[in-house]
């Protein structure tokens, strides 16, 4: 496993090379109380996730990886079992410090991109840092640092009803990278996306990737999957297989050989 | 979050729904434009009625000549002919609570002068009655004492017959005909306006020396009524059992029989009016209050309809690391701007209706700081109280469940 640490990055990963895993899971449970039927979502998920890693992980529904992102993404509790996020046991955490943690640590991409109605994108991506202490000018500075890394620093006073789903799936992604967080957690980011949209987006995360952010990618689409570095798939609640992408596809190369649509 | 950052949110928030936003805000409008409207108009009235009843003279007691029952028959005020000039003499003489006395009687007369006639009021009393009503010259004097012994045909006028009659021009030395007979015109009193008790026009009226109406106008000797001042405000109910239980021995009624006067003393008369207008406004803020009630209860409403509908975007908001404090502190605080807004848009409207009363009508107006503070610190805490619960509801999401709603 290789990390590439560029000079221009703005995401330099303390722990790389070090021996502290970003996410370290042992024997994650999670039950559901559903009507009368107790529901097992997670039976038991061990998993260590280090820092730089590009995982994708993939299962039919129901199986478990939605509720398993959750807990990676502290929006959840496990039933049993821990999770440590660069160390610190998460299970442990207030409502305010997994806030906090989601603040600092986690980037969210979601599947419907979840931007803001009537706000521009300048505005949704200053959105997290509304939550922590940064001065106005900081924060306008820093979001639009963060359109221009994923290439919307020209669309930064667009509405997002201006915008294709490519471009708001990308304004979604500089949201999630303005706090310069640990990992950047992505529910079905290409669920919304034609394909060569959904591979413009898998380009901004390898570059992302490259730079030394982790990524941890839900899809149910293998070829997505073949952009990240590692598989997981889940099935009825557990780890059912966890591979090494030998040759993962590389998402500029794949571009060139797709037909052009204009946006 | 800080808290400039969130009114901006707010503002901004509320800005996408105008006309909701608008609406919402009306009930709040109103109920605040009701709220101080009320007040400024009834502490205007009350102010006025003070006043009026200040002029009229807050010690005065009235006595009249009162009903009696001959035979079975009951007949009407001012009809007894028991209260006599002796009486008046008494009562100055013999009540220490009082200082002065005026005795009076009154007929209705067509007075004419020149080219222009006018009926009014002709009162017959001494010079004292001046004092006694508290009512200034606006030229001229009034007559004396010998005009009342010798019962001259002097008079002095109201300024609603000097209006009448004169115009502009001076009255003062002219000669009116009251009736068949010629008066000469010696002083014009200063307008008074209207009573506060029956609202009459006080100036309607033209006062003449005692005697000559009730020799030469009448032909009555009795009188119609006293007007009596007593020493003080408070010395003024003391007063009033005192002349009640001199007149009783000098009409000689028997301790069963009723009287056969009255006595009316203004200080009542102000307490009556006093609490008829506490009464007043307290109904109308009653009705003011719900009608913010009201208003408060839009308010939560349409909150309760904006969380639901903004339920995904507060579930982005918990994604990226608001706490459940910082959602509650963002819809509380719409609900704030709602009410800061609303209320001071109520203010302005309050204060203009207020005004637009007051020049209608005619009504004073005033309206006390302590009602704007009230109406607006009222806005303000009608909108926490009412914008606490949806805010509540926002903050207790479930970030998982409110991502995924549709």
């Amino acid at each position: 496993m290789t990390t590439v640490n560029s000079a221009t990055t703005t995401n330099t990963v303390a722990a790389v090379g070090s021996s502290v895993p970003l996410v370290e899971v042992q024997d994650l449970r999670k039950n559901y109380q559903l009507g009368e039927t107790e529901v097992h979502a997670l039976r038991g998920v061990s998993v260590r996730i280090n820092p730089g890693d590009f995982v994708a992980i993939m299962g039919a529904s129901g199986s478990g990886k939605s509720t398993f992102m959750n807990i990676l993404g502290c929006l959840d509790k496990p039933t049993s079992g821990r999770y440590l996020l660069e160390g610190i046991n998460v299970a442990a955490l207030t409502k305010k410090e997994l806030a906090r943690i989601r603040n600092q640590k986690i980037g969210f991409v979601f599947q419907g991109f979840n931007l803001l109605g009537r706000t521009t994108a300048l505005e949704n991506t200053e959105l997290p840092m509304l939550y922590c202490r940064t001065t106005k000018d900081n924060r306008e500075r820093r979001a639009r640092e963060a359109l221009a890394q994923v290439g919307l620093g020209d669309r930064a006073d667009h509405f997002p009803s201006q915008l294709s789903g490519g471009q708001q799936q990308r304004v979604a992604v500089a949201r999630a990278l303005v706090n310069q967080p640990k990992m950047l957690l992505a529910d079905e980011p290409t669920g919304n996306l034609d394909s060569r949209t959904s591979v413009e987006v898998m380009e901004i995360f390898q570059k992302l990737n490259a730079e030394g952010l982790t990524i941890i990618l839900v899809t149910h689409e293998p070829d997505i999957a073949q952009f990240a570095k590692r598989e997981i798939v889940f099935r009825d609640g557990q780890i059912k297989r966890d591979d090494v992408v030998e040759i993962p596809h590389v998402a500029s190369e794949v571009l060139k050989t797709m037909p052009r649509v204009e946006d | 979050m800080d808290f400039s950052s969130a009114f901006l949110l707010a503002l901004r928030a509320l800005g996408r729904n105008k006309m909701r936003s608008s609406l919402t805000m009306l009930g709040l409008i109103i109920g605040v434009g009701a709220v101080i409207a009320v007040i400024g108009i009834g502490e205007g009235a009350a102010t006025k009625a003070q006043e009026q009843l200040a002029a009229l003279g807050s010690n005065m007691l009235f006595v009249g000549s009162g009903s009696v029952n001959r035979y079975g028959l009951h007949v009407g005020s001012f009809q007894t002919k028991t209260l006599v000039l002796a009486d008046a003499r008494a009562i100055v003489r013999e009540c220490p609570s009082v200082s002065a006395a005026a005795p009076g009687t009154g007929t209705g007369q067509q007075v004419v002068y020149g080219n222009e006639n006018w009926a009014t009021q002709v009162t017959g009393t001494e010079p004292q009655y001046f004092e006694v009503r508290n009512w200034p010259f606006a030229s001229g004097t009034s007559f004396s004492g010998d005009d009342v012994t010798q019962a001259s045909t002097v008079a002095v006028l109201g300024d609603t017959v000097r209006k009448y009659l004169f115009g502009s021009s001076n009255p003062i030395g002219e000669t009116i005909r009251i009736g068949t007979l010629p008066f000469k015109v010696v002083g014009v009193l200063t307008p008074k306006g209207t009573s506060p008790g029956s609202g009459q026009d006080q100036d309607d009226v033209i006062i003449a020396p005692l005697t000559t109406v009730q020799k030469k106008l009448l032909g009555q000797e009795w009188l119609r009524w006293i007007m009596v001042s007593a020493v003080s405000r408070q010395a003024s109910y003391v007063a009033q059992q005192q002349i009640e239980s001199l007149l009783r021995d000098r009409h000689k009624i028997r301790s069963a029989d009723p009287d056969d006067f009255v006595v009316r003393n203004m200080a009542d008369m102000a307490d009556a009016a006093a609490e008829q207008g506490t009464i007043m406004t307290v109904l109308l803020t009653i009705v003011a209050s719900i009608a913010l009630l009201v208003g408060g209860i839009g308010i939560m409403n349409i909150m309760l309809v904006s969380v639901t509908e903004r339920t995904r975007e507060i579930g982005v908001r918990m994604a990226v690391g608001a706490t459940e404090e910082d959602v509650r502190l963002q819809f509380l605080i719409e609900a704030l701007v709602l009410g800061l807004i609303g209320g001071t848009i109520g203010i302005i409207f309050g204060v203009t209706s207020s005004l637009a009363v007051s020049q209608g009508l005619g009504w004073p107006i005033r309206i006390p700081a302590y009602a704007i503070a009230v109406a607006t610190i009222f806005a303000m805490a009608i909108a926490l109280f009412f914008g606490f619960y949806p805010a509540r509801r926002a903050s207790q999401l479930n970030p998982i469940e409110a991502l995924r709603y549709e």
